[in-house]
């Protein structure tokens, strides 16, 4: 690449307000940066950073009441910003396409795959009907899809959602657009699916020669990726340059905070259980979900779980991986009992624990607590977090006194002190967290599970609430069952780890071992899939 | 294979409920205070013992409950409503006679409301904070708001006794013996003042569905993508926005249909339309329960036949039913 | 920003609890302007409105003053409107609560039920009960409470189907909490704002069928409404237009106002979605 050539596209001074009663006035604040012809330009950030904004703009797509209020943004010598909404949408598809993160929801569910592929030809006028069939096929089978002459007359609930986002990079590209807008296209997506995306759009980019401005919060997907990186923070560049050099040299703290923070920076170091009573045993255990057959689908029988047994001694941390549908979650639900094995046994230090129900299950349960996925979701917003710590001990008995003081203890353990009577909603999302982790400590349970206790993080939070479950580790000496997808976060906070896929346990066994030398296929396979993993094993 | 299913399980659903209302107006024979036979009979018609003694017989009504219900059951299973003493004449007959002129009414207003009310809610989604809007959706709340009744009796005095434009009673006119186109034009130009009436409230109920479901459906992330490909946005609007949005209205229709029914009730009644809503009124004034009960049953059915049918269609309108797996 | 704050932003909601507070005032009043029954016959019969000094709406078929009629009947359409909206919340509430907390059999069940009642038509049920209860206060508060609970179970399950599985209800589940204490405590005041808009516009739904079935013939025979004031002008109408026109702009207003106040609720109880669908 060379720095001569003129940028394709041009960000001078950028700014985009907000609307009133946002919590900040500007989303992007003078922002420079130029976009050259066949590069890949990554723009990082942390949500709420403002990364997206530019692009919208770019695009023409800012949502109801922002709007860019300075600067200017240059394309092929006109300003993008002064366009009128007709000249603006005469270059959106044809001269610069998109895409965008959820591909579940981004293609129209009532119309065929074709179809709307079709459709990008007839905005712009372009081909006649059957023409335009043709070149759909074609486009289809360029971005990889199976069977593209049937997926082009699938409506898009018959796909899935790496296909249907490459259905969405195939019309983005329909029309060979300079600039490709690709707004986290791979978060909503599995590590392996993600992979083969990042390498379609790789590939593509090579081919076509043409610009990529790709938006991501995962400096991972950067290393893998960008030619040159401009991270975000607070709506403002906080460093900008080539993609080795920002990677190796960091020359912001705040992006040598982004990049210590991807866990996979960690190589688990090896460590021993400290004692051999097993605490939790499952043998055997599985569970079949059957959904009923209504009116409008026929019953179905998914096998969650099948034949999983592994057991966690007392002190130990275990990481159990997968990818969606493997079952890792369903496993946890079990474990915690808010979801009914159907086989096998679950024992907690030699008590039955599968068995129980109704009032019996109900006494047993402080024994295993849970900390949840969404900060946002687990704490009641109607109630004070003070009494949303208190009520687990009231309800099995403590006094209302005894139990708000104990709140107020926990509070300050996980660094909230003095916050017992405030709602929820004055929170971030990493203090939620550690509100949810008091409020399972509150039960003293022998047993915590933490379902993507820290996947709705932002990274640079994600390693503050991994230190502090590391350090209440220590202090209590906790018994922890951690589910991820993510093998760079269990790497780092787990003695052994299981590897899950359809429902089974693939390979288990001590972190440092499944990390450096998996054993199994898939293992690898995950591994691999991580994205920046080259760049960083380099460096180690 | 599918879609044959859900025919299927909706007609097995339909009978269930259509039994169920069956043993629903059994029960309420029973509840009601006093003889059931007199009930049955109507007060009025109380003083004529040897009917009633026929009614308790028929009825069996000196038997045991479950005796009395199965004759209800079966008796109503092979379409005998029983008689209706007030007219003397079946009940089902006199049911019968009267079906056409509501089916006509409503099925009239029914579509009127929803072309209408879609059209305008779409205009008033594609024009949210602009005055021509605001204007549409407050005309709509202001018929939502109104008595279906009084804009019936208002507009009889408007458009029939001010105006003189249009006839504000029955269906023909009477004694003009007209056959043919004649007879088309004449009931067509009685229909004209109850079918808007009745059409407007259901039109306001749809103008707002509509809006809101293109609102909802502006937001999706489909609607981004499309506008990403440079569509126009009459194209959006139409093709993307108003396709997703109108799949709740299929539904949102198949339960206003009972709410049909009632208007139906009340418009018949103002601007005698010999409909079976103005003869429940006229079962209502003389208190003739049997009559009640049997065009209650009916117009039920009518309700049930008539979600089946907006089930089918959206069944069709849905490719994830359709087409399912 | 106050509630009140955010309910007076929108002005129509400003508009309608003026007219509303206006309706409640002459309800209230209504025994003390008029002492006297409003069935009493008082001039001669059919007295145009201004006519007679004291008759400002002039007079009925039967030579009463529509002026006190209008006045005692709003007492009775927003009693009934009320409280027939509380019975159908007692009914609809928990029923709804348990089919969407328990799920399964149980929801299967009680929806089964609930459908069953959204198929038969609504008005044509409440004239057929209360034809056969006789017509009455109870008998009318009873019918439209039992054809309009059944939006509520459903809106109240949908309620609860979407915060069953919220994290913090799991996590009260978890702490050994009681299956009683998660409906009440955790799961009911997070769906409070939904019912109360949706109890607004009842009690303007009620109104509305009270007067309908006031309308043809089913009032209770003790009290005058405005339904009834216009059922029994019906037959008139040629002759004397005013008597049926002024009880249906007091129900026109009294819905009118009802539904602008349970919108500007909606607006001030879920900001977010205010600002979007604005």
């Amino acid at each position: 690449m060379t720095d001569t050539q003129t940028p394709l596209l041009s960000l001078r001074h950028l700014s985009i307000s907000l609307p009133k009663g946002a919590d900040r006035a500007l989303a992007v604040e003078d922002v420079s940066y130029d976009v050259f012809r066949g590069e890949i330009l990554c723009v990082v950030g942390e949500s709420g950073s403002g990364k997206s904004m530019a692009a919208n703009a770019v695009m023409g797509l800012l949502p109801k009441g922002v709007y860019a209020s300075g600067g200017e943004a240059i394309f092929d010598d006109q300003d993008l910003l002064k366009l009128s909404e007709h000249q603006h949408r005469t270059l959106r598809g044809l001269r610069i396409g998109m895409i965008f993160q959820e591909p579940m929801t981004a293609l129209n569910p009532l119309m065929r795959v074709g179809d709307q592929i079709a459709e990008v030809f007839e905005a712009h006028g372009q081909l006649s009907g059957r023409e335009r069939q043709q070149q759909a096929l074609a486009l289809l089978t360029e971005v990889g899809i199976p069977q593209p002459d049937k997926a082009i007359r699938a409506y898009p609930f018959q796909l899935s959602g790496g296909q249907r986002q490459r259905v969405m990079i195939a019309m983005a590209l329909a029309l060979e657009p300079e600039l490709l807008i690709a707004d986290e296209p791979t978060t909503a997506l599995d590590v392996t699916t993600q992979a083969q995306i990042l390498e379609l759009i790789r590939d593509l980019q090579r081919r076509r020669g043409m610009a990529v401005m790709f938006i991501t919060h995962d400096f991972g997907v950067v290393a893998e990726v960008a030619n040159r990186v401009c991270v975000m923070r607070h709506g403002k560049i906080v460093e900008l340059g080539e993609a080795d050099e920002v990677l190796k040299h960091p020359r912001h703290d705040y992006t040598r905070a982004l990049i210590e923070a991807i866990p996979s920076n960690v190589i688990p170091e090896a460590r021993g259980a400290e004692t051999d009573t097993a605490l939790l045993e499952v043998k055997g255990l599985s569970k079949v979900f059957r959904s009923k057959g209504g009116l409008f689908k026929s019953a179905r029988e998914v096998h969650a779980l099948q034949d999983v047994s592994f057991s966690l001694v007392k002190g130990e941390t275990i990481g159990i991986v997968g990818e969606s549908g493997s079952g890792k979650s369903t496993l946890g639900r079990c474990v915690v009992r808010l979801e009914r094995p159907d086989s096998g046994t679950l024992s907690l230090s030699g008590t039955d624990f599968m068995h129980l129900q109704g009032e019996s299950l109900r006494r047993e349960r402080h024994r295993v607590q849970m900390i949840f996925q969404d900060p946002y979701a687990s704490l009641n917003p109607r109630h004070r977090v003070g009494y949303a710590i208190a009520q687990g001990p009231m309800a099995n008995g403590m006094s209302k006194a005894q139990a708000f003081a104990k709140a107020k203890e926990l509070l300050a353990l996980v660094g909230l002190g003095g916050t017992d009577d405030r709602y929820p909603h004055e929170f971030s999302g990493g203090q939620r967290q550690r509100i949810g982790i008091a409020r399972a400590l509150a039960m003293e349970p022998e047993l915590i599970v933490a379902d993507e206790a820290v996947s709705a993080l932002d990274v640079s939070i994600q390693a503050q609430i991994l230190e502090l479950l590391e350090e209440l580790k220590q202090k209590l000496s906790l018994s922890l069952l951690f589910i991820t997808h993510d093998l760079r976060v269990a790497a780092q906070i787990c003695d052994r780890i299981i590897v899950m896929q359809h429902g089974r346990i693939v390979e288990q066994g001590p972190a440092r071992e499944v990390f450096l030398a998996p054993r199994e296929v898939y293992t690898r396979e995950l591994l691999d899939a991580i994205p920046g993993r080259e760049h960083e094993l380099a460096d180690a | 294979m599918l879609y044959l299913r859900l025919i299927t399980m909706r007609l097995l659903k339909a009978v269930v409920v259509l039994f169920m209302i069956i043993i629903f107006n059994f029960v309420l024979i029973q509840l009601a205070p006093g003889d059931p036979a007199a009930i049955l009979a109507g007060e009025a018609g109380a003083t004529d013992e040897e009917f009633l003694r026929q009614l308790r017989e028929r009825f069996g009504l000196d038997q045991p409950m479950y005796v009395q219900l199965w004759r209800y059951v079966s008796g109503i299973a092979m379409l005998d409503f029983g008689f209706s003493y007030r007219q003397g004449v079946p009940v089902l007959d006199l049911i019968l006679a009267r079906l056409p002129a509501t089916l006509l009414l409503t099925g009239t207003a029914f579509v009127l409301s929803l072309a209408l009310g879609i059209v305008a809610g779409s205009l008033a989604a594609a024009r949210v904070k602009k005055p021509s809007g605001s204007i549409i959706m407050t005309l709509a709340l202001l018929f939502y708001a109104t008595p279906l009744f009084w804009v019936a009796l208002m507009s009889v005095v408007l458009f029939s006794v001010y105006l003189d434009l249009l006839p504000a009673y029955g269906m023909y006119t009477v004694g003009a013996g007209h056959t043919g186109l004649a007879l088309v034009l004449d009931v067509g130009k009685h229909l004209i003042l109850p079918a808007t009436t009745l059409a407007l409230f259901f039109m306001a109920i749809y103008t707002r569905m509509t809006r809101a479901s293109m609102l909802e459906a502006s937001q999706q992330d489909f609607v981004k993508t499309a506008r990403a490909k440079g569509l126009k946005n009459s194209v959006i609007q139409r093709r993307h926005i108003l396709r997703n949005a109108l799949l709740p209205i299929i539904t949102l229709a198949g339960l206003q249909a009972g709410q049909m029914v009632g208007g139906a009730i009340l418009t018949e009644t103002v601007f005698a339309w010999p409909g079976i809503g103005r003869l429940m009124f006229e079962a209502l004034q003389q208190r003739d329960y049997n009559l009640l009960l049997g065009i209650f049953f009916f117009s039920a059915a009518l309700v049930i036949v008539f979600n089946i049918i907006t089930d089918l269609v959206y069944g069709l309108a849905d490719p994830r039913i359709k087409e399912g797996s | 920003m106050s509630f009140f704050a955010r309910f007076a932003q929108n002005r129509g909601a400003l508009f309608g609890l003026i007219i509303l507070l206006g309706i409640i005032v002459m309800a209230i009043l209504a025994p003390l302007v008029f002492p006297e029954s409003p069935w009493r016959m008082v001039q001669r019969p059919f007295l145009p409105p201004m006519e007679v000094d004291g008759f400002l709406l002039g007079t009925d078929t039967m030579g009463r003053n529509v002026a006190a009629g209008l006045m005692h009947g709003a007492w009775v359409s927003l009693m009934i409107g009320l409280v027939s909206t509380l019975v159908a919340l007692m009914i609809g509430v928990p029923l709804g609560a348990v089919a969407g907390y328990y799920g399964g059999l149980i929801d299967d069940g009680l929806m089964r039920f609930t459908e069953f009642f959204q198929t038969i038509p609504n008005f044509a049920l409440a004239i057929v009960l209360v034809a056969i209860m006789q017509p009455s206060i109870t008998s009318i508060v009873l019918a439209i409470a039992i054809v309009s609970w059944p939006p509520v179970a459903r809106l109240v399950r949908a309620e609860f189907m979407s915060l069953r599985n919220r994290e913090y209800v799991e996590a009260a589940r978890l702490v050994g909490q009681s299956n009683a204490t998660i409906i009440v405590r955790q799961i009911l005041p997070n769906t409070l704002s939904p019912i109360i808009v949706l109890a607004s516009l009842m009690v303007a739904t009620a109104i509305l069928l009270e007067s309908a079935l006031s309308f043809v013939g089913l009032g209770d025979p003790n009290v005058m409404s405005w339904g009834y004031m216009i059922g029994a002008a019906r037959t008139v109408i040629r002759q004397a237009w005013w008597l049926s026109f002024f009880p249906g702009v007091a129900i026109l207003l009294t819905v009118l106002a009802l539904n602008l106040v349970g919108e500007g609720l909606d607006d001030a109880l879920n900001p977010k979605l205010a600002r979007e669908r604005s």
